[in-house]
């Protein structure tokens, strides 16, 4: 098997798909926090102000979806195959809620009827929880495991994805994206409204760590082997150490009014709990819950090792350029949310 | 109906939406490229209107075309998970070249290209326009790579038997460049660059008729008008250059093309017609021998027929193939017609002096997108049984676990979910082409000074 600074390709793409759906999870995280709380806002002007503080990155930050969903493909098709295909009924409703949204985000302020941008508002708001839903639902099957039988298909059936941990981690997602979201929005607005969101990321905050800390709870106690890797390698706890003291300080520096700050330390929140779920798993990609040898893991599902030799020398030329022109986008739109004719 | 049917009809069905908006952002994109090149150079605001303009349409096109792109890469591990596992390995590098390369770079700056009117210089914006173009047509070439990979593999080998085989990478550069590739990307690009041109037509041609902003539409209608009548050429050369390919790779989708069945007969080139499969034979008007001597340059040369393919080597919808591959040349055909005749008009200086010539370039809007879809319905009807040419048939790709039940569910949802986005897609297209522009009750809002002067030149 061919190595690069003494790691094997499948573990080298492991990081990159890991990296990909963690960047995902940092920008469409915020945007999808974002709508959730819109039906917390109650007049049209912040409405609109909270919408076009995203209006101008969701689509940007659903591409990580994208090519992080490319990756899973190029990498371990055999992932990409069991869990889509395994969690048919999941993956389209992601996709409904998906398209809702985006229609929501278009549709919504292009007429005035009280009943139109009320439905759109409505729409907006369920479409953004319920993805943030459905992705910690799938992740909880995943860290689970779920019925992967002969030839890593999966053999269950669709209703057993509602299980309470799944649902639960579910449920932190939310938590999570909501509380990284009103960051982003209390970064975005001013004046009213700034005070108004301000409120919300306290909510929030505390709806967060009372979810996170639930579903450790449970995990240790329903789930323990999930843990096993960290209680074999006691240095692997500075990651939910750092976990901890990085969701610690984001109410510290919410109260010292550090809005920027404060985002920077919930994205590391969510790379952190992302990092914490790959050292469990890793090198098991799905734990199959009939018989550990039909666990889905990087080797057993990765590429050839030429093809990701190809795929990672691609990355390592494109990476640096994605880098350049996302930070200058991003600088670009620094700072307040400005209406202009371009707005929605 | 049994799941390989539903799954096929989902396929096509979100394919074939999805289809409608990549080439157009291809094409449009190129004349915004334009459009906004001529502000530069020469200074005259009105190239920045326009762009400005097709920048918010651009916008839409985009939207909708990330959506249904995003249920085409999920669709392929949803309902197609065998071919999944056999095409992964494959793949691979061409998606992570697509999404490297083209699809962030687009992505990337679109933000820019939308938003950035008042934030960055005008030669950045430029460049992010430029960027938001150059990043559609990269994006193409990998798409029609891997799409040319499962009618002409190449550089890879076979891994693995039964349900557990699969297709490992030997040759990148075998693999990118397998014998269809180049004049594939070729034609889809010039189809999706005909399609832009057209749709910025027919507005503009809409605006001439309404006398609304007649002078930026006189304008913009002549750079797509250039771009137009050149691609609808060229695709001649790509199209040619694509048939004698297939003959050479497919003999069965040529065979499928033209409903010739018997290979001691030359070949014959149908204008139009109907293929009776149990007759074996093709009613319509026809050029004797033309198809061989389109391939051999010889009347009598003999092509492989029908006949001499296995049954269960071949496609079944034979009809279905001829009638896509004949209109989208129909529709070529017309394209060149048309576009030759508008630019011998203008040549005249007599381009905008017949209504119902405008009226033409408002309706064939749409004839570039059908050609493009029946272009690909061709090819891929035309594959079948196979959906790696040879290799894996289109039966053997599907998921094992899904039943027909949960397909024939998603494919109701999105049908559904297609018509809402569709009639999103109408009624904010109509907005914003009602909208127009610049608001004309404003005299300060107009681009430039000279709109009535410069119009009693043209008289």
């Amino acid at each position: 098997m061919s190595t690069f600074l003494g790691m094997d390709y499948p573990t080298w793409w492991f990081l990159v798909v890991g990296a990909l759906f963690s960047g995902y999870a940092i920008l469409d995280g915020f945007d999808l926090g974002a709508g959730a709380w819109h039906l917390f806002l109650k007049d049209e002007k912040s409405r609109r102000i909270a919408l076009n503080a995203v209006g101008p990155v969701w689509d940007g930050n659903e591409v990580w979806l994208v090519i992080g969903g490319g990756a899973m493909f190029a990498g371990f098709p055999v992932l990409y195959a069991s869990l889509f295909s395994g969690m048919y009924i999941l993956f389209m409703l992601f996709l409904a809620f998906l398209i809702f949204r985006a229609v929501s985000i278009e549709f919504r302020s292009k007429e005035s009827m009280k009943w139109w941008t009320k439905l759109w508002d409505i729409s907006y708001c369920i479409s953004s929880v319920m993805l943030a839903l459905l992705l910690g639902i799938v992740l909880g099957n995943v860290l689970n495991g779920i019925a992967i039988g002969p030839g890593y298909e999966f053999s269950g059936y669709w209703f057993e994805f509602l299980n309470p941990f799944a649902i639960l981690v579910g449920i932190t997602t939310l938590a999570l994206f909501m509380m990284h979201g009103s960051i982003y929005l209390a970064m975005k607005t001013e004046g009213q409204l700034f005070t108004r969101v301000t409120g919300l990321v306290r909510n929030a905050i505390i709806f967060f760590v009372a979810c996170y800390v639930i579903v450790t709870f449970y995990t240790l106690i329903f789930i323990p082997q999930l843990s096993d890797r960290l209680r074999q390698n006691p240095g692997l706890f500075i990651i939910p150490l750092l976990a901890f003291l990085s969701i610690a300080n984001v109410p510290r520096l919410v109260s010292k009014g550090k809005f920027l700050m404060a985002f920077i330390f919930s994205s590391l929140t969510v790379s952190l709990l992302l990092i914490l779920v790959a050292v469990e798993l890793y090198p098991v990609l799905i734990v199959s819950s009939l018989d550990m040898q039909f666990n889905i893991t990087i080797y057993n599902a990765a590429s050839s090792d030429k093809s990701l030799g190809i795929m990672l020398a691609i990355c390592a030329i494109g990476a640096p350029l994605v880098i350049i022109y996302t930070i200058f986008v991003y600088r670009t739109f620094w700072g307040k949310v400005k209406m202009d004719e371009t707005s929605y | 109906m049994d799941v390989e049917i539903l799954a096929r009809i989902q396929f096509a069905f979100t394919i074939g939406f999805h289809y409608i908006y990549p080439p157009l952002s291809i094409g449009l994109g190129l004349i915004m490229v334009v459009m906004e090149g001529t502000y530069l150079t020469t200074g005259n605001k009105i190239y920045e209107t326009m762009t400005r303009f097709w920048t918010k349409i651009f916008a839409l096109i985009f939207g909708i075309g990330v959506a249904t792109g995003i249920v085409m890469e999920f669709e392929f591990g949803t309902n197609w998970a065998t071919y999944s596992k056999y095409v992964g390995d494959v793949f691979g590098s061409a998606l992570a070249a697509e999404g490297i390369f083209a699809f962030a770079l687009e992505s990337g700056f679109l933000g820019v290209l939308l938003f950035g009117w008042n934030r960055v210089t005008p030669k950045v914006h430029f460049i992010a326009t430029l960027g938001v173009w150059l990043g559609s047509m990269f994006s193409a070439i990998w798409i029609v790579v891997a799409n040319s990979w499962q009618q002409t593999p190449a550089g890879y080998h076979i891994v693995g038997e039964g349900l557990n085989a699969r297709a490992e990478i030997t040759d990148f550069w075998a693999m990118v460049f397998n014998p269809s590739s180049v004049d594939r990307i070729m034609h889809v690009w010039t189809g999706a660059l005909i399609a832009g041109a057209f749709l910025v037509m027919s507005v503009h041609a809409y605006y001439i008729l309404k006398v609304r902003y007649t002078e930026l539409s006189e304008k913009a209608f002549k750079i797509a008008l250039v771009a137009g009548v050149v691609f609808s050429m060229s695709q001649l050369i790509t199209g040619h250059s694509s048939a004698n390919g297939v003959s050479v790779n497919q003999p069965a989708k040529l065979a499928a093309f033209e409903g010739h069945f018997n290979t001691q007969q030359p070949a014959d080139m149908y204008i139009f017609g109907w293929v009776d499969k149990k007759k074996q034979t093709v009613y319509g008007p026809k050029i004797p021998g033309g198809l061989s001597l389109l391939v051999h340059w010889d009347f009598d040369e003999p092509i492989t027929g029908l006949n001499d393919i296995p049954k269960d080597k071949q496609p079944e919808a034979v009809n279905a193939v001829f009638q896509f591959y004949h209109l989208m040349i129909a529709l070529g055909l017309f394209f060149i017609a048309l576009t030759l005749f508008a630019s011998f008009l203008w040549w005249r200086r007599r381009l905008f002096s017949f209504r119902w010539l405008m009226w033409v370039f408002v309706f064939s809007v749409m004839l570039p997108q059908l050609a493009n879809e029946f272009g690909w319905f061709a090819a891929e009807i035309g594959r079948q049984p196979w959906v790696v040419y040879g290799q894996l048939r289109t039966s053997d790709a599907l998921s094992a676990n899904v039943n027909a039940n949960q397909v024939m569910f998603s494919l109701i949802m999105f049908t559904l979910i297609y018509i809402l986005l569709f009639l999103l897609f109408i009624y904010l297209l109509d907005r914003k082409i009602k909208a127009g522009p610049y608001d004309e009750s404003k005299v300060e809002d107009r681009p430039f000074q000279s709109s009535i002067v410069q119009s009693q030149k043209e008289i």
